[in-house]
């Protein structure tokens, strides 16, 4: 049977502050468990929270940047449950009043522009981490509170993810925005984005959605489209034999691939969600509104279009160079730097760049070429030549050294000289007499040919422009 | 006179003038103590050594003429439910019988700048839940004026331990009249400051929208030098206030601010004692014979205060207290638990009293789906027709002066097995929790049988200063306040 996918998504991302929402506490990810608290995360008795301001800072620019409605009356509610890494046992959340309301983001999806609503996007506190021992006899768990009271952005779209390409084309856009705008570093590795997905499926042409099944704790993209995956195909099969979906919620597990039930509706949680009386509620004016959104850059969308259309590259291209802002900074200050074409500058960083920042698991902020040294490198690729200039361009990645001085110190200079030239260029019209004949009958790629015989024995240092004239003008003469 | 039987003030006097040693006064003051404390039972927790030592580093100050401190060498008692680094803090709770905080209240903080000595922790309802100190987990406290009568509470330590000459002053808590009504029960002043005046990091919480830190003194003079001490801005409290404190001590004397007084109707019917009633209009003669006029006022959503106050405070309360869970810190049961639901309910079933486990669990009533609009909201909305009447009401008048309570100090064990009718003990209290006015219980007279009666007297917002001057007046013209109890 025929069935339409209806999905929604809750994201969770760790803001990029240096303390934590309520308290000053560092936000350091990888530290010794439990060195990164205070009276105040612990959640000792008589403590109270003071809101970090940047972090509420950082959940406005996100709420704008995705198009939502800014509350002007923003507050704080508990949200009560029991939890070992819970240290109040109620979590400082937002329910009524979030900090906006109704946005949306625009995704591509197999070509194709579709338009996903944002329920909501609020500020909330994030809980310790259990650590299990290892051995299953240990008796007893132990709790790092480090990561308790970590600010984190929760982004909540409407159910109108239909497909798992869309959710994985809203994930990545998602993540993207967040990276632009400079709120979340989206480490999954170090869990700064997390997931809870919302799936159900009815049959084609039906008016209701079917029964909900809440999936909790994805810590990646993948994980995502993994439980999504298999969801679908659960549910498909229960549907095809007639059976109900139980409204439920859900735990992904990792290492057997399957979801596994974790509570039925009936033994959902009631939060008993009110109001946070120990934090003043926070009014917020337009004048804050536009002093936020003056900092949100132009984001990877505009910012690739206008790349096809100001730099004549192709969507492909824009697409990759805009994927990260640090990237698209990269080439726009490129660009700036010479008059050399901004596709030949595109070709080097999709080609080179990229390639050797894979290579070595690094990142476009941390590379060891800055723009200046590439385009100066680039700049003199018509005087070395294109494999001078890449074998120069590995030297560059692997010592931080810039192009002349690598080029002075390995001896690259090019062999223009053409008296130098015309003496090995005579020896190889000598050794070559079939090239030299074929060139004669009109075959033009025998021209190549000698070239390239010639680049092989200058190693490359010859300037295959000059070569050209010189063998045209030789082999011409000799006709 | 006896040492102990000074003022706070009177104390500082002597301490600056070098008339008496801070070591004296502590030593004077545990002897007292050691004499008295057997029959009140007001301390949970005592700590002679530590005021000795800070006694003596006042005494070091004063002979090498450094500058000291507004509460320089006075001995005072805390509330222990308010955070004390180092020293126990536990809330009368078994849950916290353990609990050393690893940091000072904000109070705290302030009164050590000030070179005030701490000398202990007081008993309280556990949690601050309770109006006769019977809920303490540990022991009873006893009134000083009749030692079969309760103190009230939930601050009934501080008061009794004040009245009882066992401090000179002392800090309580007050949520919806745990300052104020034993101040009345034990014929002392209490003061609850504005919400927001005085900051609450480090105060456990028991309803965090109505919870105070106030005062517990001799006499009105020393409640404005306690309250001076702990008024003010904290960055870690925000809801605390960051309006300058006036100076409370300066024209505390003056007359010019008793004008027009507000008697609420409401509060003067059925329920109220004859001997209070009777009292409180005496008191009224006073204030009018000093140019006072008193105006017939009305506050009608006052009827609902005692519901609307249960609810909150009881929403709040289950929140609030949802951490003592033997995860972290305090009491863990001991049995071992393959789950930790198991261990939670354990923990909290042996280590919560009956008072506390009755509002935690209606404050998750209240709280529950289905339930919350029906009750928490509307309370919230009540709450707030409660604050227009008060608005109203000051509109009219400077002030608003009514009994501190409807009956004076109860037996012990009469009511605690009557809730309801406990909970009517704050009737007229805990309306200023609610709208967040300050509010002073001053002694405005005896019963027949000898116990205190208590005048209450509410201000507007930030009006301390007024509600002092106020009070101030009231003192100077009696001498209820200059009474003690017989305790030999």
């Amino acid at each position: 049977m025929e069935y339409n996918i209806v999905i929604g998504l809750e994201t969770h991302a760790e803001l990029n502050t240096d303390t934590k929402l309520f308290c000053g506490c560092s936000t350091s990810f990888g530290s010794e468990p439990n060195t990164q608290t205070c009276p105040i995360c612990l959640g000792l008795p008589g403590v109270l929270p003071v809101i970090n301001r940047k972090a509420f800072d950082h959940t406005l620019k996100t709420a704008l940047a995705l198009n939502c409605e800014i509350n002007d009356f923003v507050n704080f509610d508990r949200k009560n449950y029991y939890y070992p890494d819970l240290p109040k046992n109620y979590q400082i959340s937002q329910n009524h009043f979030n900090v906006g309301n109704n946005g949306s983001v625009d995704i591509i999806v197999k070509g194709e522009k579709k338009r996903i609503g944002i329920n909501n996007v609020h500020l909330e506190e994030d809980a310790g981490k259990l650590v299990h021992p290892e051995a299953s006899d240990a008796g007893h768990s132990l709790i790092d509170f480090n990561r308790a009271g970590v600010p984190l952005v929760e982004i909540v779209t409407n159910p109108d993810l239909r497909s798992i390409d869309d959710v994985q084309g809203y994930m990545h856009t998602l993540r993207n925005i967040l990276q632009y705008i400079n709120v979340s570093d989206c480490k999954m590795q170090e869990g700064s984005l997390r997931f809870e997905a919302s799936i159900s499926l009815c049959r084609k042409g039906a008016k209701v959605f079917g029964n909900r099944v809440e999936i909790k704790n994805l810590n990646s993209m993948k994980a995502v489209m993994k439980v999504l995956a298999y969801e679908i195909s659960r549910q498909k099969e229960l549907l095809d034999k007639g059976a109900q979906i139980v409204m439920e919620t859900r735990l992904w597990d990792e290492v057997d691939g399957v979801s596994r039930r974790m509570r039925t509706k009936e033994e959902a949680h009631d939060y008993r969600y009110f109001p946070e009386p120990d934090l003043v509620p926070i009014l917020v004016d337009k004048k804050s509104i536009d002093r936020i959104r003056e900092t949100i850059p132009e984001l990877s969308a505009m910012r690739r279009q206008r790349f096809t259309s100001e730099y004549l590259i192709s969507d492909y291209e824009a697409g990759i160079l805009t994927e990260s802002k640090p990237l698209a900074d990269y080439f726009e200050e490129c660009v700036k730097l010479t008059i050399v074409s901004p596709k030949e500058l595109s070709n080097w960083i999709i080609n080179d760049v990229l390639r050797v920042l894979n290579e070595k698991k690094s990142h476009i902020q941390d590379f060891t070429i800055s723009p200046k040294m590439l385009v100066d490198l680039i700049e003199m690729k018509s005087e070395i030549g294109g494999s001078i200039a890449k074998e120069v361009f590995s030297e560059m990645s692997n010592t931080g050294k810039d192009a002349s001085s690598i080029v002075r110190e390995k001896n690259l200079t090019p062999l223009s000289n053409a008296e130098e030239l015309n003496f090995i260029i005579s020896k190889i019209i000598e050794d070559n007499p079939k090239a030299i004949e074929d060139y004669g009958k009109g075959k033009k790629s025998a021209l190549s040919f000698l070239v390239g015989q010639t680049m092989k024995i200058t190693k490359g240092k010859a300037n295959p422009k000059i070569l050209i004239d010189i063998f045209r003008e030789k082999l011409e003469n000799n006709l | 006179m006896f040492l102990h039987e000074l003022t706070a003030n009177g104390i500082r006097e002597k301490v600056k003038n070098r008339e008496v040693s801070c070591v004296e006064v502590v030593k004077e003051l545990f002897r007292r103590i050691k004499q008295k404390e057997a029959l009140i039972e007001a301390y949970i927790f005592l700590d002679e050594e530590g005021a000795l030592s800070k006694a003596s580093e006042i005494d070091d100050k004063l002979e090498s003429g450094k500058e000291i401190g507004l509460l320089a060498g006075i001995p005072i008692a805390i509330k222990d439910n308010i955070s004390t680094k180092n020293i126990y803090t536990t809330c009368a709770s078994k849950i916290l019988e353990n609990y050393i905080p690893p940091y000072n209240a904000f109070v705290v903080k302030k009164l050590l700048q000030e070179d005030a000595i701490i000398i202990g922790k007081t008993n309280l309802d556990e949690f601050a839940m309770g109006s006769s100190t019977e809920n303490s987990a540990f022991h009873i406290t006893r009134n000083p004026w009749d030692t079969e009568s309760v103190p009230g509470g939930s601050s009934g330590g501080s008061a009794a331990a004040v009245s009882a000459d066992m401090a000179f002053m002392a800090l309580g808590s007050d949520t919806g009249g745990s300052v104020r009504q034993p101040a009345s029960f034990c014929g002392n002043v209490g003061f609850k400051p504005t919400y927001g005046r005085v900051s609450r990091y480090g105060l456990i919480a028991f309803a965090s929208s109505l919870d105070q830190i106030g005062t517990l003194t001799k006499d009105v003079f020393d409640a404005a030098m306690l309250l001076q001490v702990i008024s003010g801005h904290d960055a870690l409290d925000s809801t605390c206030s960051a309006l300058d404190v006036p100076n409370y001590l300066s024209d505390i004397n003056c007359r010019d601010n008793v004008v027009r007084i507000g008697i609420p109707r409401e509060f003067f019917r059925e329920g109220l004692d004859s001997e209070i009633r009777n009292a409180l209009m005496n008191a009224l003669e006073i204030y009018k014979k000093n140019g006072a006029v008193v105006i017939d006022l009305s506050l009608p959503h006052c009827e609902y205060a005692i519901a609307t106050y249960c609810i909150i405070a009881t929403a709040e309360a289950c929140s609030n207290l949802a951490r003592y869970d033997g995860v972290r810190y305090g009491y863990r049961s001991r049995l071992d638990d393959d789950n930790i639901v198991d261990m939670y309910s354990r923990t909290r079933a042996e280590a919560f009293g009956d008072e506390v486990k009755r509002r935690i669990l209606l404050g998750n009533y209240v709280l529950s789906a289905g339930y919350y609009e029906a009750y928490y909201l509307k309370a919230s909305k009540v709450r707030n027709l409660i604050k227009n009447d008060f608005d109203e009401a000051f509109t009219k008048v400077d002030c608003i002066i009514s009994p501190t309570c409807p009956t004076p100090a109860f037996k012990i064990g009469e009511k605690i097995l009557d809730p309801l009718e406990m909970y009517l003990s704050d009737v007229y209290t805990n309306i200023a929790n609610l709208v967040g006015i300050p509010g002073i219980s001053i002694p405005c007279g005896f019963t027949t049988a000898g116990l205190p009666i208590g005048m209450q007297i509410l201000g507007k917002h930030f009006e301390e200063k007024k509600i002092l001057q106020i009070a101030k007046l009231f003192e100077q013209e009696t001498d209820f306040h200059l009474q003690k109890p017989k305790l030999d």
